[in-house]
């Protein structure tokens, strides 16, 4: 695929405007997962605002972020991080075309130690 | 029959490149009525202005339309120069080709229709405008400042001293406002006592220089330069003429464990108190919902306690009812509440402070006496964390959308008199941006960093959490590349400001608009900073929007310029476009004064001839033109179409509608 | 609904206060924000000053749509100006809508001086919506054509 068309295709699935950044850094000094991440939470809205998407598509913090969303929960200019980082990851995930989780299999799952979040945001990471 | 003159204004090319101007004129000419039509570049120049007024000398023409920028620009300018040359400054009439044609429109043959047309509904109004007289009014030669901190003080310092008497109505017992809060002052640290309490001294002293304490602003009535203000005096329970300040009350007062609000609630005063030592007027005033004695009746000490008898249970509120020329708006600033902002944990953490809270802890007249303490354990801290942009620059709903610009200089400010007092104590500054433009303020801050060595990270706070009896300021370092995590003693917030919640009343009372931000408009952003768009009524200070000491100065004695420049008048100019009622017509019904907003309209009865001889007395509205200003509602409401309004009639706005709407 | 001709433009008549929305048309001009020429716009001192014989009049002589533009609530520069054109005028709308006018075809907004953007919108806006609406014909004088 063409990168111009990924980049404007991840904005458009993100519904975020990485324009409105105004570069503070609030959400990279939130994040819990930071130290795991090699392209930090700021670094995910620059990049795509600069339309560098190869950085982002081999990047390990699309699977080490948690989709707490603390990030948007903290961004004062109402950017959100996570669906950047939520949309590049379903990027990479569709182009591999397959899911890692079947959802027949998610019942099997369920003890009483998950928290129901992290199924749904396991399954919202790792499937198409 | 009369004679028109049209004039049609290039504006350079910012008309005569999407609007065919020669055409213009040329159609417009042909206009039944029309003597003379012409096309020049600029017709607001001087020989722009020569060539209309040759023009009504010459055709002896009775009225002129001109076809050139928005009547809010030259409207003024024109009728001026009709004036000059003769002419009633009411027979002129603008089409704005400008504003709402030439610079909205790409296509030059559109554009062109539509300025012929603006131009033939302005012709058809004009054909019906009647030559008019404005009255005049008095002005009454005092000035009302609302808000006694720095910029209404030095507003009213001016005002008196061109001569003026002038009444400063102030919500606190004492004048002096945040700027008495404070400690130092960037970019040269002066002591802000040191500077601010002469300027009290000074208007408790001048004879001009009316204070008003623990009052507020009631109701406003009337029109620039001649206002009615009511003004409601709380009591205090004490009287003002007779307390000396001693203070003897203060000590006996049983009832301590009122929060003190001087010192941003960090300790507790009784219930009978004296803001500050140097508050003015330096007068106690007593807490009703403190006060033991006005609570249930028992105690009565401080009044056993004074020597002067000053004490009085009894007083109550009083309304003064006062009239001036002209009201100056000075109801300055808080920071915002820090409810939204639950990561920094102010509420949850006693030692994270607002800066104005710290500026208290480091006053010398504070809390701790000027030695700077945690408010948990009285202990000194040895690693300070500030947070700039609490709120500010936050466009998500939780804080405010704009720059507070005080903070950044202040924050310096404390980092810098804390390293200097405190050598060994570690101070970080957790910074989006740091902004200091003004004299000397890039190098104040430059300072603080190079030779007081401030650690300035840049990136913003995520969280802030207690771990062992330490306060956990985690950030991005956004230079490193990494996140920190500073175990602190204190951490500070740069909290945004806003304007005082009293501002909104205040600004409906006196119809002056507010912006979305609760910030007064000014009437233009640039060349009119310090009115408001409604006549009489000028802003001082932070309520226009947020601003330092220095700037906040500058506007306060701007303001008193433009308010001396009004009561200096002994007449003003009253609206020419009033209504009128026609009392042929008129019922004497009574609705259009219910909904006249001014109270400008009365009721006489008068005698009018019925013919044979025989007289009939009716009453009839009367419309008084000194105070009328023009909003055209009773002619609406009139329900036999007595009413009318000069300039703006229902025959003009008619021929308008059948001018435009002619195909 | 009628066909529209093409290149139908209609005729759209705004009545502006001096104060709050006719400023808002100038910041719109100053900032070179667009709207369809069909917009001819009257000063009026206040919303208030608006009678409503002048939509009638407007409607009968041709006007495609009628809006009205005054100062935000609790803003009016004489204080309740434009509280008396709210009620003024849903009375009327409500009459026009009896009459057979469509209700789209008339508007009141509020718009301030610091509002150019929105004055602009406004005007597209409106303007589309009587654009889409077609030619007004119930109230129109067939004397006043041509």
């Amino acid at each position: 695929m063409d990168k111009l068309e990924q980049v404007k295709l991840v904005k458009e699935r993100s519904g975020t405007d990485a324009r409105k950044c105004m570069k503070c850094g609030k959400c990279s000094g939130r994040c819990p997962a930071y130290n795991e991440m090699d392209v930090k939470p700021h670094q995910f809205v620059s990049y795509i605002e600069k339309g560098d998407i190869d950085k982002l598509l081999n990047s390990k913090s699309l699977y080490t972020c948690l989709s707490c969303f603390a990030c948007v929960e903290r961004c004062p200019r109402g950017v959100a991080p996570a669906n950047v980082i939520e949309a590049v990851r379903q990027e990479v995930i569709r182009v591999q075309g397959e899911n890692k989780i079947q959802a027949e299999k998610v019942p099997e799952m369920i003890d009483e130690t998950i928290p129901q979040q992290l199924l749904v945001s396991m399954f919202r990471k790792l499937n198409k | 029959m009369q004679r028109i003159g049209v004039f049609v204004c290039w504006c350079g090319s910012n008309i005569a490149s999407t609007v065919d101007v020669k055409k213009v004129a040329e159609v417009l000419k042909a206009e039944p009525g029309v003597v003379i039509s012409e096309n020049y570049q600029y017709m607001c120049s001087e020989n722009g202005q020569a060539l209309i007024r040759n023009a009504i000398k010459e055709h002896s023409l009775t009225g002129i339309v001109v076809c050139s920028c928005s009547p809010r620009m030259h409207e003024a300018t024109f009728r001026r120069t009709a004036e000059s040359a003769g002419l009633n400054p009411y027979m002129v009439e603008i089409a704005n080709i400008r504003e709402q044609c030439s610079w909205i429109h790409k296509d030059m043959e559109e554009a062109t229709e539509k300025a012929i047309i603006l131009g033939r509904s302005a012709i058809a109004k004009l054909k019906l405008n009647a030559p008019l007289t404005s009255g005049e009014s008095a002005v009454v030669k005092r000035a009302l400042v609302i808000g006694g901190g720095i910029a209404g003080i030095q507003s009213a310092l001016d005002i008196a001293e061109a001569g003026f008497e002038v009444d400063i109505v102030e919500t606190s017992p004492t004048i002096g406002g945040n700027m008495a809060k404070l400690d130092k002052t960037f970019p040269t640290l002066d002591c802000a006592a040191c500077i601010l309490t002469p300027k009290m001294v000074d208007c408790a002293q001048n004879e001009k220089i009316d204070i008003l304490t623990y009052s507020e602003v009631e109701s406003v009535k009337g029109f620039v330069g001649n206002f009615k203000v009511q003004i409601r005096k709380k009591a205090r329970f004490v009287d003002e003429k007779k307390c000396t300040g001693c203070g003897e009350c203060m000590q006996k007062c049983p009832s301590k464990k009122g929060l003190n609000d001087f010192n941003m609630g960090l300790n507790t005063r009784p219930a009978i108190y004296i803001p500050f030592a140097q508050a003015i007027p330096n007068v106690a005033v007593i807490d009703p919902e403190q006060c033991l004695k006005l609570k249930n009746g028992k105690c009565g000490l401080c009044a056993m306690k004074c020597n002067v008898n000053a004490i009085d249970y009894t007083q109550k509120d009083e309304i003064i009812e006062r009239e001036y020329g002209a009201i100056v708006v000075a109801t300055g600033y808080k920071p915002i509440s820090l409810e939204n902002f639950n990561e920094y944990g102010y509420s949850q953490y006693k030692d994270v402070v607002t800066s104005l809270e710290l500026e208290r802890l480091m006053n010398a007249a504070g809390p701790s006496e000027g030695h700077l303490v945690r408010p948990s354990d009285h202990k000194e801290p040895k690693v300070i964390t500030f947070i700039q942009c609490v709120g500010s620059r936050d466009t998500s709903g939780c804080g405010k959308p704009y720059c507070s610009k005080i903070c950044c200089m202040y924050t310096a400010k404390h980092a810098m008199l804390i390293r200097e007092k405190y050598p060994d104590t570690e101070v970080h500054v957790f910074y989006i941006d740091v902004r200091t433009p003004g004299k000397n303020y890039d190098e104040f801050f430059r300072r603080a960093v190079e030779q007081y060595g401030v650690d300035y990270v840049k990136g913003m706070v995520g969280k802030v959490y207690e771990e062992n009896g330490k306060l956990m300021v985690q950030g991005a370092d956004l230079i490193n590349n990494e996140q920190v995590v500073i175990p602190s003693d204190l951490v500070v917030l740069a909290a945004a400001i806003e304007p005082s919640p009293t501002v909104r009343k205040i600004a409906t009372m006196v119809t002056a608009s507010i912006d979305t931000n609760n910030f007064l408009t000014e009437a233009h952003a640039k060349l009119r900073p310090v009115e408001s768009p409604t006549a009489g009524i000028f802003l001082s200070g932070v309520c226009q929007g947020p601003k330092d000491i220095p700037e906040t100065v500058s506007q306060a004695s701007a303001c008193a310029a433009k308010v001396i420049g009004l009561l200096a008048k002994d007449k003003l100019k009253c609206n020419a476009s009033v209504a009128h009622s026609d009392e042929t017509l008129c019922s004497g019904c009574s609705v259009c004064a219910n909904v006249c907003p001014y109270g400008a309209i009365t009721y006489v009865d008068k005698e009018f001839r019925l013919g044979g001889g025989k007289t009939e007395l009716r009453r009839v509205a009367s419309v008084n033109p000194a105070v009328c200003q023009g909003c055209g509602a009773c002619t609406v409401t009139c329900p036999s179409g007595a009413m009318d309004l000069k300039g703006f009639t229902t025959g003009q706005i008619m021929a308008e509608v059948d001018a435009i709407c002619k195909r | 609904m009628q066909e529209i001709k093409k290149d139908y433009k209609p005729l759209i008549v705004a009545f502006c206060c001096n104060w709050c929305s006719y400023a808002g048309a100038d910041l719109a001009g100053s900032s070179r924000l667009s709207y369809p020429a069909e917009v001819k716009i009257i000063r009026v001192p206040c919303s208030c000053r608006v009678n409503p014989t002048f939509i009638l009049k407007a409607f009968q002589r041709g006007a495609d749509g009628v809006i009205i533009c005054g100062c935000h609530p609790g803003d009016c520069h004489y204080t309740s100006g434009n509280y008396f054109a709210r009620r003024r005028m849903s009375l009327l709308f409500s009459m026009l809508d009896y009459l057979g006018i469509e209700r789209e075809r008339t508007r009141v907004e509020w718009v301030s001086a610091a509002e150019g953007a929105k004055f602009s919108a406004v005007m597209n806006d409106f303007a589309k919506t009587v654009t889409e609406l077609g030619e007004n014909k119930r109230l129109e004088d067939l004397r006043c054509k041509n």
